[in-house]
C-alpha cells in the first residue's frame, strides 16, 4: 500500500501488476498461455474501456491511503485488479466465482458520485461532459461504497473509463445488452443448464400437481394459459378452484381470478387475485366475483375471507422512499461520519421507516395465518396486479405455517412459486434497464427476504439456511446473469430467450437460474448457506418425508379437520359490500382491527413448547425488530467486531456438528468391527472455520485493523443533559455546585 | 402495533406458566409454582411453601390482592418474612408467585384512602429498584393496610429502624468460601508485582492515609511512603494514584486516584507531579503520561470552585490530559429512571427506538465503553496512564476495571471477575451503600445511582460482542445484580473496607461468592474458549449497542419468552449428544483394543478432541 501522504510515493511510477493473484485464475490463465494483465472474464464478456494508474482508496481510511491499479469496465462488470492487493494470507477465505472482491456488476451500481475540486456531485447518465471528475465514489445496490482516484491517470484513459462506466451503469438500455445474453451465446450449454433437482421451477403442470399433492389441496392445475394464450402476465400453468372454467380465466384475461398458493391442512386454502378492471359495470363484476367466491368456498367448504392490501399496507412508492433513506445510514464515506452518524442512530432508523413496513408486513401476515391456522377460513389476498406486496404476504404466510418452506429447497421452490411464475416484475423493480419512465422501482423481493431474516435470527433452528443464504441470495438480486431476477413474467422469459431471428440454427437461450449455486460458489462456500442449528425432523419422518409431514401437521390440530362442518358456508354479508368496492377499484379503510384477532392466536401458540417443525410466529415488539447487521454493516470497517460477533458461536456450533459427525462415524465404524483404517480418512471436510473472523464470510478481513474504532465527536450528543450534568456526584463535598 | 403490544397484558395467568421451559432469566424472583393446596386451605391457614433462608423469620400473613400490570388483579397471600415478600395467588390452576427480596424495595407508599371509591384503589404501591413496581390492594374495612404497611416499612428499610440487615441474620452455609476469592497480595503477585519498580505499602493498614481506600497498596518503588503521605494531601479524600493492573509485557500500568485539589487559585504540588513522573518513567518507555479524566471538560472546570480539578499543562509536563465526557452518577440516574418509563410496565410502541434514544441509556454506556477502549489501547501500545474522575470511586472503577477486562483475559473467567468486582470495586471504595442505599427509607437520596449496574451492562454489551471469550453467562450477571440489591450476602454492602472492618462483614455475612462458586455449573457460558493474551475492544457504536432486554424488560413475561437463546440451547443439546458419542466409543475401545483407552474421559475443548479422534486409529 502505499501512502500518499509522505510526498515521496505520491509522483512515483505506481506499481500496476495487473493480474488478480486468486489461485484458481492464475492456474487457468497459465493453462490458456495468456500470462497476461487481462481481467479474468466470464465467457461472453468483453472489455469496454480501461484505465491504468487509477487508485482505489482503501475503505479504513477514505482519504489518505490506497492501492495503485487497472480500472476496467466491461459488459458485465466495473473492475478493479491491482496486484498490489489481495496477497495469500489476506485474500477471504470464500469467494464467489463471478466476482471477485473488486468487481461491481453494472446493475449492482445504485450511484456514482464525482468529486471536483472538493466538490461532491451525483452524476446523472446521459449528462456527462467531456470533463472527468477527479474521483469517483461509486455506490453498490449491495451497499458496497468504492473511491477511486483518475487524478495519475492518463488523461485519454480517464476519460473514456468515466464515460465508459456512466454509460454502461446509468443510462437506459434494452434488455438484449444485459450481460446474461452475451454470457449464453458463448458459455457451453452443460455449464448453464445444470438445475437443481430439488427446487421446484412451476413451469410445469407436473410441478403443480406435486405441491397440490404435497399440501392436499382441493384444486385443480389449469392449462388455459399454454403457450400465454389468454395472458401474458400469468405463468402457462397455474391452479384455480374446480369451479373456475377456462371462459372465466378468458373473461378478464386473468384478472379476478382466484390462483391458489396453499392449503391448510384443515382444507382451507390460501389464494391470490387481481383486481377487475375499473371500467366494469357494476352488475357485471359483482355477478362475476360472486361466482368467482362461490368457487372458492364450494372446494374448499370453508368461508372465506378478503384482504385487500392497497388498504393495509405502504403503496410501492413509500416503499423505495424509506429504503431509500433506510440503505443511506450504511454508506458511509468516512471515520468521521460514522462517528457522527452514530450519535443519531436509532432515531435515523427510526425515520426512515424501513424497520417499521417489515413490521407491518409482518404483522399483516399473522393477521392471515390466524384465519386459516385458527379460524379454518380461506383467505383470497387482493391486489391490483397480485404480483408485488401480495408475494411479500403469501410468502411469509406459507414460512410460517409450513416447515417444508423454511427447509433451503422449499424455500427456493416458493420463490419460483409465489415470485416467479406468480409473475413479480424483477426487471422493472430492480430497474436493471435504467429505465425511467418505466413503473417505479421498489424493493419489495428484498422486503420480502427482510421479512424473513426477522423471522431467521428470532427462530434460527427453525431454518435450514443461514442468514448468510439470504445474504447471497439478496446480492444474486442484482447480477445479470439470473433468469430467476432478470424477467417481469414466464412469458417475458420465453420470449426473450428464443433466438433473435427465427431462421437462426440456435436453440432458444437457456439463462441459468440462481438456484444453481454452483455457478457462484463451489461446495466449501456454500457449505455456509446450511444452518447448523437447524432442528430436523425426526429421523422416521425422513424416509416418507411428504406423507408423514402431512400426518405430523394434522396431529397439531386434530380437533379441526376437514370432516368438520364450517360454521358458516359461504362468504359474509359485510364482505360482499367490501367486495364491490374493492373490484370497483376504490379504496376502502380497514374493516377490521388488526390485532384483535391475532391476540389469541399468540397466546395460544405461546402456551405451547415451541416446535420449530409447527407454526412459526414473529414477534413483534420494538426491540424484537432489528437491522439485519451482516448484510448491511458488513463493509462498513468501523462497525466489524474484531474477533468477535456472533459468527464466533456459529463457529463452535459447526465445530461441535462436525466433530460430533466424526464421533458418529467412529462409532459406527467400530461397532461395525471394520478394522481397516483406510476408510477413515475424511474429518474436516467443511471449510477451515478459524479462518471465518468476518461476520460475513465473503469479505477481506485484512482491510481491518486490529486498532479499537475509538468514537469521535462524542461530546455534540448529549449536549442538552438537564442541569444535573453539572452537579457534583457527591454533594456532601462541596457547597458550591454549579 | 400497539394494539399487539398490548395483549401481553391481557394474558392469563396460565401464559406465563405456559413459560415451562425454565426461562434464562426469570431468575426465581418471581415464578409460578406448581399445583396446590386447595382455596380453602390457603386461607386458614398461613401460606404453605414459602421458600426460606436458614436465618430467615416468618412476620406476618395478609390476604391480598396483587395488582399485575400484565394479568390484572389476582387475589392472594402474602407472606412477609425479615428477608422477603412472598405471594402467592389463591387461584391454584397455576398458582401464580412472586417472590422480591426486600432488599430491592426503594420507596412503600399507601394509595388511596379509607374513603377511596373505585375497585382496588385502595393500598400500597411499592417501588423497586430492580425496574418494576408493585401495587398490591387491600380491603379498606378496618385499617387493614396499616399493619402491613408498617411491617413492611420496618423491615424493607431495617437500617432506618434500627435493625440489622439480613445478611447479619443469614444462616446460610456453603461448601465454598468466597470471602477467599480476592487476597491483594495474591492478585499483585498474580500480575507480577512487586518487581524492581513497583512496591506493595503498608502505608494504610491502618486506613490512615486514606480510609476509603484498601490497606494494601501498589505504588512507584521510587516513592517512599512519607511522598505518599505528601501526595495524599493534594488528592481529593486522600485517594492518591496506585497501580490497578500492570501490563505483562509492556509493564506499563493503569493507575487509578482521584482529583487532585487544584481550585480556583490553580494550585500546584510538587510531590504530586514529581510522584506522576515517578510513575511515567516507570516502564521506561512512556514519553508521556496519559492523565484519563473522566469527566465532561466543563465539569472539571466547575470542580475547581470547590477545591477540585484537573492535572494543568504547565504543573504536568510530561502528561497529557484527556476528558472522557462521561457524565455524573445524578446524570445517570435520571437516564435509568427514563428508561424505565418506556419499559415498565408497558414497552413503548409506537416510537421504540427514538424513546430508546431520548432516554441516553445506550449512549452513557457507550461512553464509558470507549473511555475505557482508549485506556486500553493506550495501555497495549506500551503507555501508563492515570484514571480518575471526581473522587475516583464511580466512573473511574467503571474505566479500570473495563479496560482491565479487555486486557486480561484472567478477569473473564469466572473467579477472575469475582477478583476484579472485589479489587477495583469493593475494595477500592465504590460507595455501594450510598448507591444502592441499602436498608435505608431515604429514597430521594441524591447519592444513590446505578453506577454499578451501567457497568455490569457494560460487561453485558462486551459478552455480548465476544460470545466466546468470557467464562461466565447472562445468568451470572442478574445473579450479581440481582443480589447488589437482596441484603443476602455481605458481598456489596458499605462503601469502603475500613467500614467493612468495623462491622466485620467477612466475619458475620456470605459472601455472594461462596453461593455462586458452589453452584458453578449454571453460571458456566458453554461457548467459552479459553485464550489467554487476547484484547478485546468491543465496538463501541450505537449500531452494536443494544438495551438489555432480558434484564431491563424481564418481568413483562412476553417479553421475556422472547430472549431464550435458541443457539445455547441447541449448543447445549449438541454437547449432550457428543457426550454419548464419546462415551460409547470410550466402551468400544475398551472392548476393543486397550492400546488406545488414553484420556478419553476428558470432556475438554473440541479441537483437542477432533484432533484426538484424527489422528488415524
Amino acid at each position: 500500500m502505499l501512502s500518499l501522504g509522505s510526498g515521496g510515493g505520491k509522483s512515483t511510477k505506481p506499481s500496476f501488476v495487473s493480474y488478480v493473484t486468486l489461485e484458481d485464475m492464475k492456474i487457468k490463465e497459465k493453462e490458456e498461455g495468456l500470462r497476461s494483465k487481462h481481467p479474468y472474464l466470464l465467457p461472453g464478456e468483453v472489455v469496454f474501456c480501461s484505465a491504468n494508474h487509477v487508485l482505489k482508496y482503501t475503505q479504513e481510511d477514505a482519504s489518505q491511503r490506497g492501492v495503485y491499479g487497472t480500472l476496467l469496465c466491461t459488459n458485465f462488470k466495473i473492475a478493479f485488479i491491482s496486484g498490489e492487493s489481495a496477497s495469500q494470507e489476506t485474500a477471504p477465505p470464500f469467494r464467489n466465482k463471478l466476482l471477485s472482491e473488486n468487481d461491481i456488476p453494472l446493475t449492482c451500481v445504485d450511484h456514482i458520485y464525482g468529486v471536483s475540486d472538493e466538490k461532491k456531485k451525483l452524476i446523472i447518465g446521459g449528462q456527462v461532459k467531456s470533463k472527468y471528475p477527479s474521483k469517483l465514489i461509486i455506490q453498490c445496490k449491495d451497499l458496497r461504497v468504492f473511491h477511486f482516484s483518475l487524478t495519475y491517470a492518463k488523461e485519454e484513459e480517464a476519460k473514456k473509463i468515466f464515460q465508459g462506466i456512466v454509460h454502461h451503469s446509468l443510462e437506459p438500455k434494452s434488455l438484449k445488452c444485459v450481460f446474461a445474453f452475451s454470457y449464453c451465446e458463448t458459455a457451453s450449454p452443460s455449464q448453464a443448464s445444470r438445475k437443481s433437482s430439488l427446487t421446484l421451477m412451476f413451469e410445469t403442470k407436473e410441478d403443480w400437481s406435486m405441491e397440490l399433492g404435497r399440501t392436499k389441496g382441493n384444486c385443480k392445475v389449469s392449462s388455459a394459459n399454454e403457450d400465454y394464450a389468454i395472458s401474458e402476465k400469468l405463468p402457462q400453468f397455474f391452479v384455480v378452484p374446480f369451479a373456475v372454467s377456462d371462459d372465466d380465466i378468458l373473461r378478464f384475461l386473468g384478472k379476478g381470478i382466484p390462483f391458489w398458493c396453499w392449503s391448510h391442512h384443515s382444507g382451507c386454502a390460501l389464494f391470490k387475485m387481481a383486481c377487475l378492471p375499473t371500467i366494469q359495470e357494476d352488475g357485471i363484476s359483482q355477478k362475476y366475483m360472486h361466482r368467482m367466491l362461490d368457487a372458492v368456498t364450494q372446494d374448499q367448504l370453508c368461508p372465506v375471507k378478503i384482504e385487500d392490501l392497497s388498504s393495509c399496507l405502504p403503496a410501492l412508492q413509500d416503499l423505495q422512499l424509506s429504503y431509500n433513506k433506510f440503505k443511506q445510514l450504511f454508506l458511509i464515506d468516512s471515520t468521521t461520519e460514522f462517528w457522527v452518524s452514530d450519535m443519531k442512530w436509532f432515531s435515523s432508523l427510526e425515520n426512515s421507516g424501513w424497520l417499521e413496513i417489515i413490521r407491518q408486513c409482518l404483522m399483516k401476515a399473522v393477521e392471515i395465518v390466524d384465519y386459516l391456522e385458527s379460524a379454518h377460513t380461506s383467505v383470497l389476498i387482493v391486489e391490483e396486479h397480485c404480483s408485488d406486496l401480495c408475494c411479500v404476504l403469501s410468502s411469509l404466510v406459507q414460512i410460517m405455517l409450513d416447515p417444508y418452506y423454511r427447509t433451503r429447497s422449499g424455500f427456493q421452490s416458493l420463490i419460483q412459486k409465489e415470485w416467479v411464475a406468480g409473475g413479480h416484475s424483477f426487471l422493472d423493480r430492480c430497474n436493471h434497464l435504467y429505465q425511467k419512465e418505466k413503473e417505479a422501482p421498489a424493493p419489495v423481493f428484498l422486503l420480502f427476504l427482510e421479512c424473513v431474516w426477522q423471522l431467521l435470527q428470532q427462530h434460527a433452528p427453525a431454518f435450514q439456511f443461514s442468514e448468510t443464504y439470504l445474504t447471497v441470495l439478496s446480492d444474486s438480486i442484482n447480477i445479470p446473469l439470473f433468469s430467476t431476477f432478470l424477467f417481469n413474467s414466464q412469458h417475458h422469459r420465453d420470449t426473450a430467450m428464443k433466438p433473435g431471428h427465427p431462421e437462426a440454427q440456435r436453440s432458444p437461450l437457456n439463462f441459468p437460474s440462481v438456484w444453481d449455486w454452483s455457478l457462484q460458489f463451489d461446495c466449501k462456500a456454500q457449505s455456509l448457506f446450511t444452518n447448523p442449528l437447524y432442528v430436523e425432523k425426526p429421523i422416521q419422518d425422513k424416509a416418507l418425508r411428504k406423507t408423514s409431514h402431512q400426518k405430523h401437521q394434522r396431529q397439531l390440530s386434530l380437533p379441526n379437520t376437514l370432516s368438520k362442518p364450517s360454521p358458516r358456508k359461504g362468504f359474509f354479508k359485510e364482505e360482499t359490500d367490501n367486495l364491490k368496492k374493492i373490484f370497483l377499484g376504490k379504496r376502502i379503510s380497514k374493516w377490521l382491527n388488526p390485532t384483535e384477532s391475532s391476540k389469541e392466536l399468540y397466546e395460544s401458540w405461546q402456551r405451547k413448547p415451541l416446535d420449530y417443525q409447527g407454526l412459526l410466529l414473529p414477534y413483534l415488539d420494538g426491540p424484537a425488530v432489528r437491522v439485519w447487521m451482516q448484510r448491511y454493516l458488513r463493509w462498513v470497517p468501523e462497525a466489524q467486531i474484531f474477533g468477535g460477533g456472533s459468527i464466533t458461536t456459529v463457529n463452535r456450533v459447526l465445530e461441535l456438528a462436525s466433530e460430533i459427525q466424526d464421533l458418529q462415524k467412529e462409532v459406527e465404524r467400530r461397532s461395525c468391527r471394520m478394522n481397516s483404517s483406510i476408510e477413515w480418512k475424511q474429518v474436516y471436510s467443511g471449510p477451515p472455520l478459524s479462518a471465518r473472523l468476518s461476520s460475513f464470510p465473503f469479505t477481506t478481513t485484512h482491510a481491518w485493523s486490529f486498532k479499537p474504532a475509538i468514537p469521535s465527536s462524542i461530546r455534540q450528543g448529549l449536549g442538552s443533559v438537564s442541569s444535573l450534568a453539572d452537579k457534583e456526584d457527591d454533594d456532601s463535598q462541596g457547597s458550591g455546585v454549579l | 402495533m400497539q394494539v399487539l403490544g398490548e395483549f401481553g397484558f391481557r394474558l392469563k395467568t396460565e401464559t406465563m406458566a405456559s413459560a415451562s421451559t425454565p426461562t434464562y432469566n426469570s431468575n426465581n424472583l418471581e415464578n409460578n409454582s406448581s399445583k396446590n393446596a386447595s382455596r380453602e386451605s390457603l386461607r386458614m391457614e398461613p401460606l404453605a411453601d414459602v421458600p426460606q433462608l436458614p436465618g430467615e423469620e416468618r412476620i406476618t400473613d395478609k390476604d391480598i390482592i396483587y395488582i399485575c400490570p400484565f394479568n390484572g388483579a389476582v387475589k392472594g397471600k402474602v407472606s412477609i418474612t425479615n428477608y422477603r415478600l412472598f405471594f402467592k395467588s389463591f387461584e391454584v390452576d397455576p398458582a401464580m408467585t412472586l417472590d422480591v427480596p426486600l432488599g430491592v424495595i426503594s420507596r412503600i407508599e399507601k394509595m388511596g384512602g379509607a374513603s377511596s371509591r373505585g375497585e382496588n384503589s385502595y393500598g400500597l404501591d411499592i417501588t423497586c429498584k430492580d425496574m418494576r413496581n408493585l401495587r398490591f390492594a387491600l380491603k379498606q374495612e378496618g385499617h387493614s393496610r396499616r399493619d402491613i404497611f408498617e411491617l413492611l416499612f420496618r423491615y424493607a428499610f431495617p437500617l432506618s429502624h434500627s435493625l440489622q440487615l439480613f445478611a447479619f441474620l443469614s444462616q446460610e452455609k456453603f461448601s465454598e468460601n468466597g470471602w477467599n476469592v480476592y487476597n491483594a497480595i495474591l492478585e499483585y503477585r498474580r500480575q507480577g508485582l512487586p518487581n524492581n519498580k513497583w512496591r506493595i505499602t503498608f502505608v494504610n493498614e491502618q486506613y490512615e492515609l486514606c480510609d476509603t481506600y484498601p490497606t494494601v497498596l501498589m505504588v512507584p518503588f521510587k516513592a517512599p511512603d512519607e511522598d505518599l503521605r505528601k501526595v495524599s494531601a493534594f488528592r481529593s479524600r486522600n485517594r492518591i494514584p496506585v497501580v490497578s493492573w500492570i501490563h505483562p509485557v509492556n509493564q506499563a500500568v493503569i493507575m487509578r486516584c482521584s482529583q487532585p485539589l487544584v481550585g480556583m487559585s490553580g494550585k500546584r504540588n510538587k510531590d504530586d507531579e514529581r510522584y506522576l513522573d515517578t510513575i511515567r518513567e516507570a516502564n521506561g518507555q512512556t514519553a508521556k503520561l496519559t492523565i484519563y479524566d473522566a469527566r465532561p471538560n466543563v465539569n472539571a472546570v466547575a470542580n475547581k470552585a470547590t477545591g477540585g480539578g484537573y492535572e494543568g499543562e504547565d504543573a504536568y509536563q510530561n502528561a497529557e490530559l484527556v476528558f472522557l465526557d462521561i457524565h455524573n452518577i445524578h446524570v445517570m440516574r435520571e437516564s435509568l429512571k427514563k428508561l424505565k418509563d418506556i419499559v415498565y410496565p408497558q414497552v413503548e410502541e409506537t416510537h421504540w427506538l427514538s424513546s430508546l434514544e431520548s432516554t441516553h441509556w445506550l449512549e452513557h454506556i457507550k461512553l464509558v465503553l470507549a473511555g475505557a477502549i482508549q485506556v486500553a489501547d493506550k495501555l497495549s501500545s506500551g503507555n501508563s496512564v492515570v484514571v480518575h474522575c471526581s473522587d475516583g470511586w464511580d466512573r473511574t472503577a467503571q474505566l479500570t476495571s473495563l479496560s482491565m477486562l479487555m486486557l486480561d483475559s484472567y478477569y473473564r473467567t469466572m473467579t477472575g471477575f469475582q477478583v476484579l468486582v472485589q479489587k477495583e470495586w469493593i475494595s477500592f471504595g465504590h460507595k455501594f451503600s450510598s448507591r444502592i442505599g441499602h436498608g435505608d427509607k431515604n429514597h430521594a437520596d441524591a447519592d444513590r445511582s446505578p453506577i454499578f449496574v451501567q457497568f455490569i451492562d457494560c460487561v453485558w454489551q462486551m459478552t455480548k460482542q465476544f460470545p466466546t471469550a468470557f467464562e461466565f453467562n447472562e445468568l451470572f450477571l442478574m445473579t450479581i445484580l440481582d443480589n447488589l440489591y437482596s441484603c443476602r450476602f455481605g458481598t456489596f454492602l458499605y462503601n469502603c473496607e475500613s467500614v467493612r472492618d468495623n462491622m466485620e462483614v467477612k466475619e458475620k455475612t456470605v459472601s455472594l461468592w461462596s453461593m455462586i462458586n458452589s453452584e458453578n455449573g449454571k453460571y458456566i457460558n458453554p461457548f467459552y474458549t479459553k485464550e489467554s493474551s487476547r484484547v478485546l475492544y468491543p465496538v463501541a457504536s450505537m449500531r452494536h449497542l443494544e438495551l438489555w432486554v432480558s434484564y431491563y424488560i424481564r418481568w413483562n413475561p412476553r417479553i421475556r419468552q422472547q430472549q431464550q437463546n435458541p443457539v445455547e440451547q441447541r449448543y447445549m443439546e449438541m454437547l449432550a449428544l457428543r457426550d454419548q458419542y464419546l462415551k460409547k466409543l470410550e466402551e468400544l475401545q475398551i472392548s476393543d483394543s486397550p492400546r488406545i483407552a488414553n484420556n478419553s474421559n476428558s470432556p475438554a475443548s473440541p479441537t483437542q478432541l477432533v484432533h484426538h479422534v484424527q489422528t488415524p486409529l
